[in-house]
């Protein structure tokens, strides 16, 4: 059988798309209007501060930048190569696509991490 | 009595240079199909005018053509839908065309045996095999295919890339996968979890909204996909001995 990287990635990919449908809804509700716009009286700063600091928090947090940007990687790749039909730069389109994920999923660690 | 135009695809490859447009004036009768249009072409008006068909009620997947664009059993598209017209009949897409709208599926053909589509199972013991309505309910829709590439001639990888598998394949051999007295998914495994196979299948949908039959390829692969990656995560994680 030719193996393909594709199980590991599509894995990442629909985890992704789970875990933003999931959480980034209810995320950009809370903190894109209702803190802003006052239907919710918001938390203090120290409130989320110690939240976003416990280990738990910035797991979750962590997973969903992470497993979100593979999944924006994942179909980006293919809108390049269907779409656009550029699969002849198969390799380089792969590279950067997921390379733009793991550089996006190291930075949302360094951020997490010094939260 | 009313008409509507046919606009009817012709073409013979080796003769004509190109496909070419023909019209045809037929009855407009509520109770027609496109099928029904196209028989009356035949036996009234042209008699040259070839095109498949068998059962007219949907069960042998035989008269699949595009009609305004979209795969659709031509026996189950009524010209009524299509009024005032004219209504365009095109062979099916994505495959090479044989004379007017009969097509060339050998392509298919010979992909379909690859997911070994029948039972890998020893006899049962005595007797026959027990199946409860529950474990019928899994994989019955998958088996309601009729093979009539109206998924084939909607997928767009497929047109992109004649090496995909297809939706009808993999969605056949998923049919045998999840029948309980079925004992060969690791059989079809190599075949369904190649790169030719469902991971080259993007999720488009199209094939699910052109299948007349409810088979659902879109889903069977993407349940495939789960169980293949699971596998595949199984193999990378685990020593060779303790899969299974």
């Amino acid at each position: 059988m030719k193996r393909s990287p594709e199980p590991l990635v599509w894995l990442a990919f629909s985890g992704g798309g789970m875990a933003a449908a999931l959480l980034v809804p209810v995320l950009l509700f809370l903190f894109g209007l209702a803190f802003p716009l006052g239907w919710i009286e918001p938390p203090s700063e120290e409130h989320l501060v110690a939240l976003v600091r416990h280990p738990i928090t910035k797991l979750v947090l962590f997973g969903l930048c992470a497993l979100g940007l593979f999944h924006f990687a994942h179909r980006f790749r293919y809108t390049l190569y269907d779409g656009l039909k550029l699969k002849r730069f198969a390799v380089l389109i792969a590279a950067v696509c997921y390379g733009a994920a793991v550089v996006g999923s190291v930075a949302s660690a360094i951020v997490l991490l010094s939260v | 009595m009313s008409t509507i135009t046919m606009e009817v695809t012709r073409y013979r490859p080796g003769e004509d240079s190109e496909p070419t447009v023909q019209s045809y004036e037929v009855p407009l009768r509520k109770e027609w199909a496109v099928l029904d249009g196209l028989n009356h072409i035949k036996d009234h008006l042209d008699g040259t005018l070839s095109y498949r068909w068998s059962c007219r009620m949907g069960i042998c997947g035989s008269c699949g053509m595009t009609v305004n664009g979209r795969p659709v059993l031509s026996c189950a598209s009524f010209l009524v839908d299509y009024a005032p017209g004219p209504v365009r009949v095109e062979p099916l897409r994505n495959f090479p065309v044989i004379r007017d709208l009969v097509v060339d599926i050998s392509d298919f053909m010979e992909k379909l045996p690859r997911v070994k589509p029948w039972l890998i199972a020893d006899p049962p013991e005595e007797g026959e095999f027990l199946q409860t309505p529950e474990e019928m309910d899994e994989y019955k829709k998958y088996s309601m295919c009729i093979n009539c590439m109206l998924c084939y001639s909607a997928c767009p990888v497929y047109a992109l890339e004649p090496e995909f598998l297809g939706p009808a394949a993999i969605a056949l051999g998923q049919r045998y996968n999840l029948d309980s007295r079925d004992h060969g998914a690791e059989d079809r495994r190599d075949v369904l979890a190649s790169a030719e196979g469902a991971w080259a299948c993007t999720f488009v949908g199209e094939c699910s909204t052109a299948c007349p039959k409810g088979v659902d390829p879109a889903g069977a692969i993407q349940r495939y996909k789960l169980t293949a990656a699971v596998a595949a995560m199984k193999d990378f994680l685990m020593p060779r001995g303790a899969r299974r």
